[in-house]
Parts: structure tokens; C-alpha cells; sequence
């Protein structure tokens, strides 16, 4: 399972990254293998102001709906408008073509408060058992 | 649901094998995908599936007044019915609601195989055997036996050379023995994908070798194995209905849409005297089942409110997405004044309006040519 290193994790399976003023959200391919066959992608109004821990985005699979949430609070700044019309790139390209959304964090350290790829490795793991 | 350990089909480990996602359904414990519900989907639209459908019940029913019981316990004239031919009924209660859908092949002079759905399995045999009351007898085969659904234009040639037995000849709804498996062995062109397929009924002995020569053959011409998942994607996209979903007790053939199976006038059946009612009254109908869909946007899952000028008129009873048309398709139920094609209904999902419209069912069609590609087709 792909977990690259230069990003920061929640533990509900998002991935971050810190690019200038803005962090990039997606859902990593732990989320994307769960989830399979992407056919539907809701994203935030750019403008809003969301809470670490709150849903902020719905993908949907053939089977169900899935929230995705916020990993640090902030405001929306710009979200993947590609995602409307191919949703699959969330299978496709999870850590690229298939960003989600970007904000703006309201708290700089929040950032830095996220799982490195090898705790998030190591949750993973561990729920496993 | 259930309480205890799932049950577990003779193909059990190939499911694990071919890295199958299982799920629980009905007290069994089955593959929802192998890959991907999408690419299972088209690859029975587009080359071959393999499905086991082992958790579907198998009930023979025989005795001298087998053909006269029995017809008194489904829609559909069994009398009509010639050996070696299938047919989707109905079983419904005195009310006329319907108790389980049922594909039944008449094997013999008075010897038929009926196939209910898994949930149903033990309320239709103790219903079937209440209402015999001895003419007729029903016995539950299930055990040991599997069942295996092919689908898929590249279903017929494959199976023609893998089996001894009457597979490109098969006409829609017929069925012929597998000699090589024994005597109780079959194959029927019937499914419930809305494309050409086979459905094999036999012994548990012989699946897993014949579930394995199946994808050797048919493996590098995009034959796979299919879930779950896929199954109910391709049923949807074809229109046809789901017992729980799209049916149950308190819905009548007339709403779902299945006046089709009815033959009135045949001798008596349970819940004849309530269908002539409403059959007399079809224009009175309250609620129709409907195809709906939405150009864009989330899946309408079973549940989600169906509003015609934001008055709620029904509810979607099956949602999903379909491949062919790219888009969220759904069947539900809605009052009879919004039932008409083209009518404007939306939903609501997570609190955004959606608008989209009512449609001709099935949302898929084969082509014409494409199921009798493979042989003779004849009308089910």
C-alpha cells in the first residue's frame, strides 16, 4: 500500500499536504481501495470555513457514501473540479489527479499535528489486529 | 440477520482464491466483488461473468398433481409450460401481495425445480408444502447442490466447448441435461443479468472444476469471475426487481409492474380473487413502480424520498449506478399521477435537491442480434 512520506495523515484515511499557503486534502489508497469504483464526488463551496474532524466532502462508491473529513480546521480555498466529471481519478490517482480539496489552515502547527506516513502506517497495522 | 455462522458455498475457497471482498447476504457469507463492481459489470456486458449463485434455494416439486399444485401457487399457467422450458412467476399470499419472485423449469411431465431467492428459501417451502397439503411433493435440494449463473456474450460459445451437453441451441427460458455430470445436472439460458446467459444447476462436486475450466476458457477474452455487487448493478440496469428491495408482501404484481406473468383465467391460485380485484380497478392503481434517473450526481439509495413539486409522491425501493448510461439510475414506487415517463421528480440527498425524471424501464437493452448471436433465441 502506497503511503508516501512527504505527507501528513488523519486517521480517517485522508492525506495532506502543505503546498505554499494552502493544504491539499485527498484520501489515501488504504480509503480508495476500501471505497473501489468511485462514481460520485461532493466537494465544500470554496469560501467555507470548516473544523478539523468535520465532513467536509461525500464520496460516493457503486455500494454506499462515504463523508471525508476536514483534517485541520481552516477555510476552503479551492476544491478539484475534474472530480465532477471523472470521479474515477480518485481510483486512479489518489495522492494526484485525485486531490480533493484545498483550504486555507487556521492554526499554521495544526498542520504539523497530522500522522507521519509511518504512524499512519503504524495505526493501519494495528487495527488490523 | 442470522444468528450463527454464514453459510458457505462448495466455491467458498475459489472466491477467496480469486481475492474476493465476501459479505453477508442472507445468512451466507459471498463474494461482493472480486476487483472491482464496475469492471465485473462490464465484463459480463461486454465478454463473460461467472456468478455463484449456490445460496439460491432449489425445490423440486413432483408427485402425480405436481403441475396442478403447483399452479395453484404461483401467476403463471404451468399447464402452458412445455418440458424442458422455464418461467419467472409469482408466489403471493391470499391478499395478492407477492410472497417471492421464482424462475421454474418444468423438468418432467410432473416434475418441476423451482428457484427462490435465498431469504425466502424456508418461508416458501413451508408455505409451498401448507398449501400442497400432500398432492404434490416439495422437497428442498439445496443442500450439497450449487448453482452457477455465466453471463455474458461470450457465455455460449464458451460453455459449447466445455460441456456435453445442448448449450448454443438453447433457446431463451429452455434448458437441457449436462450428461457428463450425472443426472441431475442442468443447464437453462436464463438469468437475471438482462443479456444473454446460462444458469447451471448441479451437484456441488462438480463447481469447482467446472468454475475453474470456465475462466481458463474464457480468461483471456475478458471472462471473470462477478459478485454480488455487479449482480445487483446489472439486474438494476436491466430493470428487473429485487424480492425486499423492489417486492414484498405488501406489494401486487399490477404496481410492480409484472402484470405480465398474471394469467388470470387459469385455474385457481392463491391470491386470484384479490388480483381480480385490482385487476378490474389496474385503473385505480395507486402507486406504479418506476424507473427514475438522474442526469448527474449521488445515488439515490433505497430509502431516499421520490418528490414531484416538493410534495413527496413515493420512494426509490433500489438505487445504484448505471455503467451503460453513465449516470445514477433508480427504480421506487410513486403515486400513479407522477408514474407517467418524462414526469419531473427529484430527490433529496444530504440536503441538496437533485431533479431528474421518470423513465421507460429497462434503463439497458440488449441489443437485438446481440442476444441471438450465439444461437436461436426465442421469446421467454
Amino acid at each position: 500500500m502506497k503511503i508516501p512520506a512527504d505527507l501528513r495523515y488523519a486517521k480517517t484515511h485522508e492525506w495532506a499536504k502543505r503546498e505554499g499557503e494552502e493544504i491539499v486534502v485527498g484520501i489515501t489508497a488504504h480509503a480508495q481501495e476500501e471505497l473501489r469504483d468511485v462514481v460520485f464526488v461532493e466537494l465544500p463551496s470554496p469560501g467555507r470555513a470548516v473544523k478539523a474532524g468535520e465532513p467536509v466532502a461525500v464520496v460516493e462508491s457503486v455500494k454506499a457514501a462515504f463523508d471525508i473529513y476536514a483534517p485541520v480546521s481552516g477555510t476552503i480555498s479551492r476544491t478539484n473540479d475534474a472530480l465532477a466529471k471523472t470521479p474515477a481519478l480518485i481510483n486512479q490517482d489518489c495522492y494526484g489527479a485525485g486531490w480533493m480539496f484545498a483550504l486555507r489552515a487556521a492554526r499554521a502547527d495544526d498542520y504539523d499535528g497530522l500522522l507521519s506516513s509511518s504512524a499512519y502506517q503504524e495505526q493501519m497495522t494495528a487495527s488490523r489486529q | 440477520m442470522s444468528e450463527g455462522p454464514l453459510a458457505r458455498t462448495a466455491l467458498y475457497e475459489r472466491h477467496l482464491a480469486f481475492g474476493a471482498r465476501m459479505t453477508e447476504f442472507h445468512g451466507w457469507e459471498m463474494p461482493l466483488y472480486y476487483t472491482s463492481i464496475l469492471d465485473e459489470h462490464r465484463a459480463v456486458r461486454e465478454a463473460l461473468g461467472v456468478f455463484d449463485t449456490s445460496h439460491m434455494g432449489q425445490v423440486l416439486v413432483t408427485g402425480a398433481a405436481a403441475t396442478d399444485t403447483l399452479n395453484g401457487l404461483v401467476v403463471s399457467d404451468l399447464a402452458r409450460l412445455g418440458t424442458g422450458r422455464a418461467c419467472y412467476t409469482l408466489m403471493l399470499n391470499e391478499r395478492g401481495g407477492i410472497l417471492d419472485d421464482l424462475i421454474i423449469y418444468r423438468l418432467g411431465g410432473e416434475e418441476f425445480l423451482v428457484i427462490v431467492n435465498c431469504g425466502r428459501r424456508e418461508e416458501d417451502v413451508a408455505w409451498m408444502r401448507r398449501h400442497a397439503e400432500g398432492r404434490a411433493d416439495i422437497t428442498d435440494i439445496s443442500a450439497g447442490r450449487s448453482m452457477l449463473a455465466v453471463q455474458g456474450p461470450l457465455a455460449s460459445r464458451v460453455l459449447e466447448e466445455l460441456l456435453d451437453a445442448k448449450v448454443a441451441g438453447l433457446g431463451r427460458f429452455e434448458m437441457a441435461p449436462i450428461r457428463t455430470m450425472g443426472p441431475d445436472a442442468s443447464i437453462a439460458r436464463t438469468g437475471y443479468t438482462g443479456g444473454d446467459g446460462f444458469e447451471l444447476f448441479l451437484p456441488d462436486a462438480h463447481a469447482t472444476r467446472l468454475w475453474e475450466a470456465i475462466l481458463a476458457a474464457s480468461a483471456g477474452a475478458g471472462g471473470r469471475p462477478a459478485g454480488l455487487g455487479a449482480r445487483d448493478t446489472l439486474r438494476l440496469e436491466a430493470g428487473l426487481r429485487l424480492y425486499g428491495a423492489d417486492l414484498n408482501d405488501t406489494t401486487n404484481p399490477y404496481e410492480a409492474g409484472l402484470a405480465w406473468t398474471v394469467v388470470l383465467d387459469k385455474g385457481p391460485f392463491i391470491g386470484q380473487d384479490a388480483l381480480r380485484e385490482l385487476h378490474a380497478s389496474t385503473g385505480r392503481l395507486t402507486r406504479r413502480l418506476v424507473g427514475f434517473e438522474l442526469e448527474h450526481g449521488p445515488v439515490p439509495r433505497a430509502g431516499t424520498p421520490l418528490l414531484a413539486g416538493g410534495r413527496q409522491v413515493g420512494e426509490v425501493t433500489s438505487g445504484g449506478y448505471s455503467p451503460a448510461l453513465a449516470r445514477p439510475v433508480a427504480m421506487g414506487y410513486v403515486e400513479t399521477a407522477s408514474a407517467e415517463p418524462g414526469t419531473a421528480l427529484a430527490v433529496v440527498i444530504r440536503n441538496q435537491r437533485h431533479h431528474g425524471r421518470v423513465v421507460r424501464l429497462p434503463f439497458w437493452k440488449a441489443q437485438p442480434g446481440r442476444l441471438t448471436a450465439a444461437g436461436p433465441a426465442t421469446k421467454g
